[in-house]
């Protein structure tokens, strides 16, 4: 063993070389590890969009379907609840919905493309169960501020019929707006908005 | 310095968890030999290999369904349809024969420089079970891709449980828990495969790091450093594990994974040997191939078996095969440890035992013909023949003067040098100058170089010379 | 040891001697997987002939058309069968009861089909059926002998008939046209390679991607061999 005459800077140098080229190397590694835990093409697949006929729905009817494996609502709003949707602005936490998701489309007070059609994903922006549809004005339950709306059970947070989170509730913004279009009038497709492809 | 707070949180955690004092006992001040040559990487890349196989045999169980109906599909769903999947799933399948590659010349090592020999015969026993656990391992994790080559192989070998006299029909049926291999196998395999076996790998790995670390490392010189010690009580011809050997490992590693990424881009099959064709076939009960094999890592132990007329007595000799490995420790009587010092008996048994597991590994891939069958009799014939009458032969061997401290090894640059040296002189011994003729052609071909043509009487000289070398390498 | 030695090249010979003469010579499909355009017309060909009776659910539209260069529109309309989604694998129409009862056996799925017979092996059967009045089908094969398929591709290559060889080393076996096909022989070559070809894409479609990121991985570690080298010589005058 000799010790003397090491150069020490040198040694530091390559010593820190060797660490930054290994570092690199293990993120490009990591990439691929992490990455395979992103949905894969088989998922995507089962995301693909969804047609829905709307042509046989009646005034305040519900029906709900699959798209990438979470409930979207699709419901037809009769014209008093469009006129009460009006009135409620002032017990909402986000009644423009500023600070909600949605398509840039359906960014308006009744938060739809065409006023009487709202289609929304299902799912609580809480921590994610399905709410209630609970059209009926003050029911015994949910008491007489309630004017039809959503309702989710988990934690009680309160929606109206546009989807809009009422204030004082744990829900922290409005429900979530799929990207959609109109492929007629009477059918939409779910998943695809108006102008480019979502995959 | 002053003691900030980071090194006080440090502190707080040592005086409670020895993490400084395992690093020093482990690495800073573990004192290697420093005559560590070639040989001496495979063990640091066993384990590279094994944190491999774990990493990415995780991420392939979180796509991969133990279920017949779905196994196969969902091998090729990682394979197509899961971001990446391909490439985990050619370092787990690449990964399994770099496994076998890299223990197998770990083991010639030991064989090498009698690293199983006293004081390190529990340190080869841990191996050998290691070595064991890792087959155990590789042939259920063999059975996962549910093709046709899993199944079969899967069958073959079980059935070889019902050799066993008496329990043995049982013994193989409470093994499949089926009548044949089937959905109930391939799920308990997958239990083995994925939780089981490793959890004892992990374990063993560390029992042999333990034993390794207690008595020392072995060397080229095969002679123990710890007898001669300096004023400090390290021993003269030590040198720390931590940063020596580290920066050798990761020259090692290096060189590993360019291998092992040129496998994984370029032939992940290599050739229908890590990857068998007939395996992207899925498992048919009613079918067997035409010509089965089990991966090339078992190929010397299936040649054994198939060598050997009998179906218990087969069984036997493949098992046997295995057992006689764990007794080298005391079927080799020799008091000199490494080759650089035995007797001519030994180099020259051990190169017959290595042409003999080469052979029996490429028998094991052939079909089975008469000739065949004569040269794999042969083979299991020399292969036993090593272990089993080497407390004879070891006992005359005539050994050469053991040093007293580690002689100085060549390292490879040296080698190169060398060779470099003796390089023109080798030239000119193989090729003749040609009889300058022509004035047409560029320049550059003009040197002496291109105007040089082989020497068919130097060749034959060099070659025959090489050969004597060879030859006396072993006495 | 010299004599060891020869027995043990002998028996190499002996061995591989063995195996050899017991197939049919294969003749050499010419594979390229960058050539896009032998892969499209390759598609349309499995569609047309081969997806009838086999599947390749193994792969998706979608993934063919992203990797040969296809827009998604066109795949659907052009290659793809009436009424496929893009994110549908390659599913045969016919039902598997029927199949059975058809062929005696299940057409196999093809998606891996290139990996495990080989392209040359592929290229060779499509194009060594021959007649022979004995087999249900009306055809035999010289690679595949009593095959269950039928000749897909008989229409564009003709009906050939076997003509037996004498050579040193024995029988030869010749195919020779009967009546010609719908194609001359060059193209139905040419078809058959781009088949073959297609089906080594589907065989491993992530084949051209691997070897290209191989090349950057094997780049990047030169350069950690390399740097790894160097500390490792830096810390090694201590000792020598």
């Amino acid at each position: 063993m000799n010790n003397k005459g090491v150069d020490k800077t040198k040694r530091q140098f390559l010593t820190s070389a060797l660490t930054v080229v290994g570092a690199v190397g293990s993120g490009y590694l990591a990439v691929p590890f992490l990455a395979q835990m992103q949905p894969s093409v088989k998922a995507m697949a089962a995301g693909a969009p969804v047609e829905v006929d709307i042509s046989k729905m009646e005034a305040g009817q519900l029906i709900r379907v699959a798209w990438r494996g979470k409930p979207v609502w699709v419901l037809n709003r009769p014209a008093e609840v469009l006129e009460t949707l009006k009135t409620l602005d002032s017990d909402l936490r986000d009644p423009l919905s500023n600070e909600s998701e949605q398509p840039a489309s359906s960014k308006n007070p009744v938060r739809s493309l065409k006023p009487e059609i709202f289609v929304a994903v299902g799912l609580c922006t809480h921590l994610g169960c399905s709410p209630t549809f609970r059209p009926e004005v003050a029911p015994v339950d949910l008491g007489d501020k309630w004017k039809g709306g959503f309702f989710c059970p988990c934690h009680g947070s309160w929606f109206d019929l546009a989807g809009r989170v009422y204030r004082g509730v744990p829900a922290p913004t409005n429900l979530e707006i799929p990207p959609y279009r109109y492929i007629t009038d009477t059918r939409i497709m779910i998943g695809e908005s108006s102008g480019e492809k979502t995959a | 310095m002053k003691p900030n707070r980071l090194t006080e949180c440090g502190n707080w955690v040592l005086d409670r968890f020895p993490a400084s004092k395992f690093w020093n006992d482990h690495m800073a001040q573990y004192y290697a030999p420093k005559n560590f040559n070639f040989w001496y990487f495979f063990g640091s890349l066993a384990l590279l290999v094994l944190v491999n196989q774990i990493l990415t045999g995780i991420l392939l169980t979180m796509n991969y369904k133990p279920d017949a109906k779905l196994a196969f599909d969902s091998v090729e769903y990682i394979m197509r349809d899961v971001p990446w999947g391909w490439l985990v799933r050619y370092m787990h399948s690449t990964g399994a024969s770099a496994f076998f590659i890299v223990i197998y010349l770990h083991m010639f090592r030991a064989l090498l420089y009698g690293s199983f020999k006293h004081p390190r015969e529990l340190i080869w026993i841990f191996g050998m079970l290691l070595f064991v656990a890792l087959m155990a391992e590789a042939f259920m994790g063999y059975l996962l891709p549910w093709g046709q080559m899993s199944f079969w192989g899967a069958q073959v070998i079980i059935s070889l449980f019902s050799a066993i006299p008496v329990i043995g029909d049982d013994l193989s049926l409470w093994i499949r828990g089926d009548y044949v291999i089937a959905d109930a196998t391939l799920n308990r395999f997958f239990a083995f495969h994925v939780i089981a076996v490793p959890l004892v790998l992990v374990m063993l790995v560390f029992m042999h790091l333990v034993a390794l670390h207690e008595v020392g490392s072995n060397n080229p010189d095969g002679i123990e450093i710890k007898e001669s010690k300096d004023p400090w009580g390290h021993p003269v011809d030590g040198i720390p594990f931590h940063p020596y050997y580290t920066v050798k490992d990761f020259v090692g590693v290096g060189v590993f994974l360019l291998f092992f990424a040129t496998v994984i881009f370029y032939m992940p099959e290599v050739g229908g040997y890590f990857l068998e064709h007939a395996n992207f076939i899925p498992a048919d009960p009613m079918k067997t191939p035409e010509h089965i094999a089990p991966v090339w890592y078992f190929t010397p132990f299936y040649s054994i078996l198939r060598a050997i007329p009998d179906k218990f007595a087969g069984v036997i000799g493949m098992g046997g095969s295995i057992v006689v490995l764990f007794l080298m420790p005391w079927l080799d009587r020799c008091k000199v440890k490494s080759i650089r010092y035995r007797g001519g008996i030994f180099k020259k048994a051990l190169f017959l035992f290595v042409i003999s597991f080469f052979a029996l590994g490429y028998l094991g891939t052939q079909p089975v013909t008469p000739l065949a069958t004569t040269m794999a009799r042969l083979f299991t014939t020399i292969y036993f023949g090593f272990f089993l009458l080497m407390p004879i032969y070891t006992r005359w061997e005539k050994t050469k003067p053991v040093p007293k401290s580690l002689t100085k090894t060549h390292s490879l640059e040296e080698q190169f040098h060398a060779l470099e040296e003796q390089l023109p002189a080798l030239i000119d011994e193989i090729t003749d100058i040609k009889p300058v003729n022509s004035e047409i052609g560029h320049p550059a071909f003009k040197s002496t170089f291109f105007n040089r043509r082989p020497n068919p009487k130097g060749i034959a000289h060099v070659i025959s010379r090489f050969f004597k070398k060879l030859v006396e390498s072993l006495d | 040891m010299k004599k060891l030695l020869l027995l043990f090249l002998l028996l190499l010979n002996l061995s591989f001697g063995v195996v050899a003469s017991e197939e049919v010579e294969l003749q050499e499909a010419n594979i390229d997987l960058s050539d896009n355009e032998s892969l499209q017309r390759g598609a349309q060909h499995f569609v047309t002939y081969c997806l009838g009776c086999h599947s390749a659910k193994h792969m998706r539209y979608l993934r063919i058309a992203i990797d040969i260069g296809v827009d998604q529109k066109k795949m659907l309309k052009d290659i793809a069968p009436e009424g496929a989604s893009i994110y549908d694998q390659l599913h045969s129409a016919m039902n598997k009861h029927d199949a059975e009862k058809w062929f005696g056996v299940q057409p196999p799925d093809l998606s891996l089909i290139a990996r495990s017979r080989g392209a040359d092996w592929l290229y060779t059967y499509l194009k060594s059926y021959y007649l022979d009045e004995n087999r249900p089908t009306g055809v035999n094969n010289l690679v595949f002998e009593d095959t269950a398929m039928p000749n897909p591709l008989w229409q564009l290559q003709g009906e050939q008939h076997t003509k037996v060889r004498k050579t040193i080393y024995g029988d030869d076996t010749d195919l020779v046209l009967e009546t010609s096909g719908t194609l001359s022989e060059r193209e139905f070559d040419l078809f058959v390679n781009d088949l073959v070809n297609f089906l080594v894409y589907v065989g491993e479609p992530v084949q051209l991607e691997r070897q290209r990121i191989g090349k950057y991985v094997i780049v990047f570690l030169l350069l950690f061999l390399v740097v790894a080298y160097l500390l490792k010589k830096e810390y090694w005058r201590d000792v020598d």
